[in-house]
């Protein structure tokens, strides 16, 4: 699957209500290091398909939600579980690291 | 096996695989996020010729990785964690495993410099950052510092001008290493020059509420509150996993010529990673052409 596009209206049922985990970057288009990780994360879709939802979240849309999770730069990362989301990464240098971070 | 591995998917190592897979070498790149490097994180590059309204460094950089890929170069995203550069073949580990190949090209590249400051890494995203074009809006309207003397720390802190309430420019020295044509711009910007002046503590409450600053020469200590410090100090080259192996000065740059060739038959280092004198984006494509030239000399003279 390839990386879906979270907003308010779909942010309950596809992050807070999603079986899977969730991968939810928060991004801007303006944002050089949100564009370098662009490609990675469409990488990590693919390959973590069936186990892990990617999701971007455009700050400049949403700026309700970018404050709830206390989003200050970008690109700030969340992995949601049950609803919930842990501590952030923050602009991670390289697929490998935000493999680890995850944990999966 | 490949003939000609290349570490390091920015504008050296990308022109490298162009150049090493047009003279038929089985090439691939080693990238650990996406093509372009440091250049990628750049919107417009306004001095990389042929492009007269510029050219977007993230888009120069996905042409690059497709100008080579025509040819046949490979792109392998992965972490390096390590190398074997003296062995026959050359062996370099990533996260994805081992390769090995006849010549090896390191185009590491650099990355910015932090203060070594307490606290430092807790407080990036929280006041502290390391790009103001990529984090500059989130200080719109704001008080923000920026912390270097250098062509970039100037940039940046026009860039902050046109979006902060306030910007101070903190350097450590009584004049600027930047372009001249930067000093009139930052007068009339209205950013405050906090002139022999170092960071010496981060102050927190939660984020970055301000700085303490101590005056080199007479080591008095004063406070300047702000919601956001850039650092723009300089940058480090890329290339701790390879320095007990090949030649680098004190700063941690490989030691090469224009010909790349370095220390270790059959490494070569191209892009800021090398010794020289002036770091850009047409400079690291030079590198990359005179390191896949050597590399290919190299690989014919081993037979």
């Amino acid at each position: 699957m390839s990386v879906i596009d979270i907003n308010k209206s779909n942010f309950e049922e596809l992050v807070l209500k999603a079986e899977l985990p969730v991968l939810v970057d928060f991004w801007a288009p303006w944002c050089g290091y949100c564009r370098r990780i662009g490609p990675m994360l469409e990488q990590v879709a693919q390959q973590f398909e069936g186990k892990l939802v990617v999701g971007k979240l455009n700050i400049d849309d949403e700026p309700q939600l970018a404050d709830q999770y206390g989003v200050e730069v970008i690109p700030t990362l969340f992995l949601f579980r049950n609803g919930s989301a842990g501590e952030p990464i923050i602009n991670p240098g390289s697929k490998a690291q935000l493999i680890d971070w995850m944990g999966l | 096996m490949y003939d000609i591995l290349i570490v390091g998917g920015g504008p050296a190592g990308y022109t490298a695989a162009l150049y090493a897979a047009r003279a038929g070498r089985k090439t691939a790149v080693v990238e650990k996020l996406s093509p372009g490097g440091q250049m990628a994180t750049t919107s417009v590059i306004d001095n990389y010729p042929g492009f007269p309204d510029g050219v977007d460094g993230f888009e120069l950089g996905e042409k690059m990785e497709q100008q080579a890929r025509k040819y046949g170069a490979e792109t392998i995203y992965a972490d390096v964690t390590g190398a074997d550069l003296t062995a026959h073949p050359k062996v370099v580990h990533t996260s994805e495993g081992d390769f090995t190949a006849g010549a090896v090209i390191l185009a590491t590249g650099a990355y910015p410099r932090e203060l070594g400051l307490p606290g430092e890494s807790g407080l990036r995203g929280r006041g502290i950052a390391y790009c103001a074009a990529c984090d500059g809006m989130m200080y719109k309207g704001k008080v923000v510092a920026v912390n270097g003397g250098g062509n970039t720390a100037v940039e940046d802190a026009l860039h902050l001008s046109r979006l902060c309430k306030k910007v101070y420019l903190i350097h450590r020295r009584d004049s600027l290493r930047a372009s001249a044509v930067y000093h009139k711009a930052l007068e009339e910007a209205g950013v405050e020059i906090l002139w022999n002046s170092k960071v010496t503590a981060l102050r927190q409450e939660g984020r970055l509420t301000g700085v303490e600053l101590e005056d080199v020469n007479t080591g008095e200590k004063r406070e300047l509150a702000c919601d956001g410090l850039f650092v723009a100090i300089g940058r480090v080259p890329d290339t701790a996993l390879f320095t007990g192996q090949v030649e680098a000065d004190g700063a941690g740059y490989l030691v090469a010529d224009e010909s790349c060739r370095t220390s270790v038959p059959g490494v070569f280092a191209a892009g800021d990673a090398r010794t020289k004198a002036l770091r850009q984006v047409i400079t690291a494509a030079a590198d990359g052409a005179n390191a896949a030239h050597w590399a290919e000399d190299y690989l014919l003279r081993r037979g």
